[in-house]
């Protein structure tokens, strides 16, 4: 009762939130829509010949064997990005929650790598792990391994696995060590006192406590490893060697700008959305079921 | 900031001139541009002295990032309707950029509407003719051009008692006696794999890259760089790539420190790379014309270019066009031309300008800034030879190099891997055709 008193006019709770929704309509969904009607669309780069070819742009993907290769590489690299990251950053904010002397160090210069953007991240392993110039390169090559990502797809694939893992592991341990803060002590002591060794504290009492971030990481993680990536792809590979490194972002950006086949690249990005719509839909819906808050 | 700050107060020196008289008012002329460094300040010198030699018009020159960005920068300004006057554009989006027809104005279109002196006869053919129509009416202004040449190392060609290669076979066979000689990890290799081992590779053996005269003759054009010569190179290169007696460096220019490092001592790339060799090298270069297969008839033929354009952008007014045309004849100048080759490194458009840097005595010292030029006049151009207009060049050169790349890593044979990359390719160059404006 007391809460309609507050909005005497029907008119007003809407101009209140007026500017917020504007903002989202000019520059979420009008883009987003453009996109739409662009991948309905064969058009030249300049837009001087426009075609309406309905589904024809899908088709085109649909029967394109590359397309379906370039899907299945994203969702390997999502999946092994976000696992990688996520369990790293895990350990280290187990870690960096102990009571040590310094911790407040340990924990400020983990969260450091954040802040370098993803070119930068894409330059900084390429100079460690250039095929000649590299520092590491040359360890691999005295362990015997051939280390050269420019030809060995394999190589090239986890070079970028590992270079976006490893920019998202500070935004990971941030909030797993927030969300290890949070879990109150009372509840180890308890699990302690009842003789349960630290492994089995781990997994008994502190993981199932942390799932609510683990579960928001993983969808966040996963959003990242899909579009997020593209700089770092950019700069160290160019979706090289042979396709090796081409995912659907990337594929996106270089039919599109290079290609200048911008029906396509508008289809591509409508299936995106698509994807990460229903990829985030299914994570609400099943994995919360199970998540602890 | 600077040359925002310079922008207002070049607007508020115009209105002022406005007003005060209005016989002032220059015409302004954007001119977009994608060069840093020295190039940059030629850029903004020849912009200068342009508008100190002439009061009707005035040249604002804009940096817009690298090729690709310039280009879509220029593309985004024309849908939305306000397009620069002039745009440098790579070589390789001259398709996308002649396909536009109403979005570009032809040079040569320009000059006899402006009422402008051009006779295209005193340009180098070499250089004018990636920017021709097959019957030779220019379309866009060459701005800086280079070559393919390959760099060499004298110092450890000394070292290992090895001449400077003329042929492939010699090359193959300086880069294996440079991998004995301590070179173990690279004895030669190159930047831009497609522009160096297809497109040039085939221009200089006078073969074709793909039908119609590389495309010039039109957009129905189909690839056929699956021959014999080419296999057969890609085949050599797979097999010395086992033993890193070649070893690939990448699509782009990337990989040219391996040069300068000393690391590669046989490297085949832009002869704009230049300035870098200049500045980073620590021992005796030289760059000497690319190597050809002897027992190909008629080699070395000629190569082609790299580099960019200047496109007239459409839709502009007629007054517009006269102050475009007035600039391009200025860019035309012989001294102009001279120093623009000198203080940047590419090359002269003008053949009065090639004359005039010999007579200087320009290249006595530094021989080698002659060489893509030998190249590019070697003999006359011919249909295989004259350039390349290609649709969706960029990313054509991606799945050929994806190809390649494969070939290389032992995935594919060479013949595989030049098939693949001619069909898709092809499909390509189909859907470039279906959108280009008839």
């Amino acid at each position: 009762m007391q809460k309609q008193a507050i909005f005497q006019s029907r008119l007003l709770p809407y101009a209140l939130v007026a500017p917020q929704l504007a903002i989202v309509l000019i520059f979420f969904y009008w883009p987003a829509l453009q996109a739409v009607i662009q991948s309905f669309l064969l058009q030249d780069a300049f837009g001087l010949s426009t075609t309406f070819v309905w589904f024809e742009n899908y088709l085109d993907l649909f029967r394109d064997a590359a397309y379906f290769e370039a899907i299945v590489r994203t969702f390997v690299f999502s999946f092994a990005i976000a696992a990688s990251s996520l369990s790293f950053a895990l350990l280290l904010a187990v870690m960096a929650d102990k009571p040590l002397r310094g911790s407040m160090l340990y924990r400020t210069l983990l969260i450091w790598p954040y802040a370098v953007a993803p070119p930068v991240v894409g330059v900084l392993w390429i100079f460690m792990l250039h095929p000649s110039l590299g520092v590491l390169s040359r360890y691999l090559r005295n362990m015997g391994i051939d280390w050269n990502p420019l030809l060995n797809g394999d190589q090239a694939a986890s070079l970028i696995i590992l270079a976006a893992a490893w920019k998202q592991i500070s935004y990971n341990f941030l909030f797993f060590l927030a969300g290890l803060q949070a879990i109150p002590k009372s509840v180890f002591e308890a699990a302690a006192i009842d003789g349960a060794r630290p492994m089995r504290r781990f997994w008994t009492v502190t993981f199932p406590l942390l799932s609510p971030t683990i579960f928001f990481l993983l969808v966040v993680n996963i959003v990242y490893a899909f579009f997020d990536t593209f700089g770092i792809i950019d700069t160290m590979t160019r979706g090289g060697p042979g396709t090796s490194t081409v995912t659907l972002v990337y594929k996106v950006y270089s039919d599109g700008l290079l290609g200048g086949n911008l029906g396509s690249s508008a289809a591509q990005s409508v299936i995106l959305m698509v994807m990460v719509i229903v990829l985030t839909g299914i994570q609400f819906r099943f994995v919360e079921r199970k998540v602890t808050y | 900031m600077a040359l925002r700050h310079f922008g207002a107060a070049a607007a508020v020196a115009i209105a002022v001139g406005m007003t005060a008289s209005p016989a002032l008012a220059a015409t302004e002329i954007q001119w977009w541009h994608a060069m840093t460094g020295a190039n940059n300040d030629v850029i903004v010198k020849l912009a200068t002295d342009f508008n100190a030699s002439q009061t009707d018009y005035k040249v604002v020159p804009t940096y817009k990032g690298n090729y690709p960005d310039t280009m879509n920068a220029g593309i985004a300004a024309f849908r939305a309707g306000n397009a620069p006057h002039i745009m440098q554009v790579f070589e390789v989006g001259t398709a996308t950029m002649m396909a536009a027809t109403g979005a570009v104005k032809p040079v040569y279109k320009l000059m006899t509407e402006a009422g402008e002196k051009f006779d295209p006869k005193i340009y180098l053919p070499a250089i004018t003719g990636y920017y021709s129509t097959s019957k030779g009416e220019m379309l866009s202004f060459p701005f800086n051009s280079s070559s393919t040449v390959m760099w060499v190392n004298l110092d450890e060609l000394k070292k290992a008692n090895v001449e400077i290669p003329k042929t492939w076979p010699e090359t193959f066979e300086a880069a294996k006696k440079l991998k004995a000689a301590g070179h173990d990890t690279c004895g030669f290799s190159g930047s831009w794999v497609t522009w160096v081992n297809l497109e040039q590779l085939s221009a200089w053996h006078n073969v074709p890259l793909a039908s119609k005269a590389n495309g010039l003759d039109g957009f129905d054009t189909v690839l056929e760089f699956n021959g014999p010569l080419q296999v057969k190179h890609l085949e050599t290169l797979v097999e010395l790539q086992k033993t890193k007696t070649y070893d690939y460096a990448g699509r782009t220019n990337t990989g040219e420190g391996r040069f300068t490092s000393g690391e590669c001592p046989i490297y085949l790339t832009s002869s704009a790379f230049f300035g870098n060799v200049k500045a980073q090298a620590k021992f005796n270069f030289t760059a000497v014309p690319m190597p050809y297969y002897p027992d190909a008839k008629g080699a070395p033929q000629n190569s082609i270019i790299g580099g960019a354009s200047l496109w007239v952008m459409g839709g502009k007014s007629a007054e517009e066009y006269k102050g475009v045309a007035k600039f391009l004849t200025f860019l035309s100048d012989t001294d102009r031309q001279v120093y623009i080759h000198k203080a940047s490194g590419y090359l002269p458009i003008t053949k009065a300008a090639y004359a005039k840097a010999k007579e200087e005595g320009f290249y006595k010292d530094q021989p080698y800034l002659e060489t893509p030029l030998l190249e590019l006049t070697n003999k006359e151009p011919t249909e295989n030879s004259r350039g390349l207009r290609l649709g969706n060049m960029v990313q054509l050169r991606d799945v050929w190099s994806e190809e390649i790349e494969q070939a290389l890593a032992g995935k594919k044979t060479a013949k595989q891997a030049l098939d693949a990359a001619v069909e898709r390719g092809n499909t390509m160059l189909r859907q470039f055709e279906k959108t280009a404006v008839k």
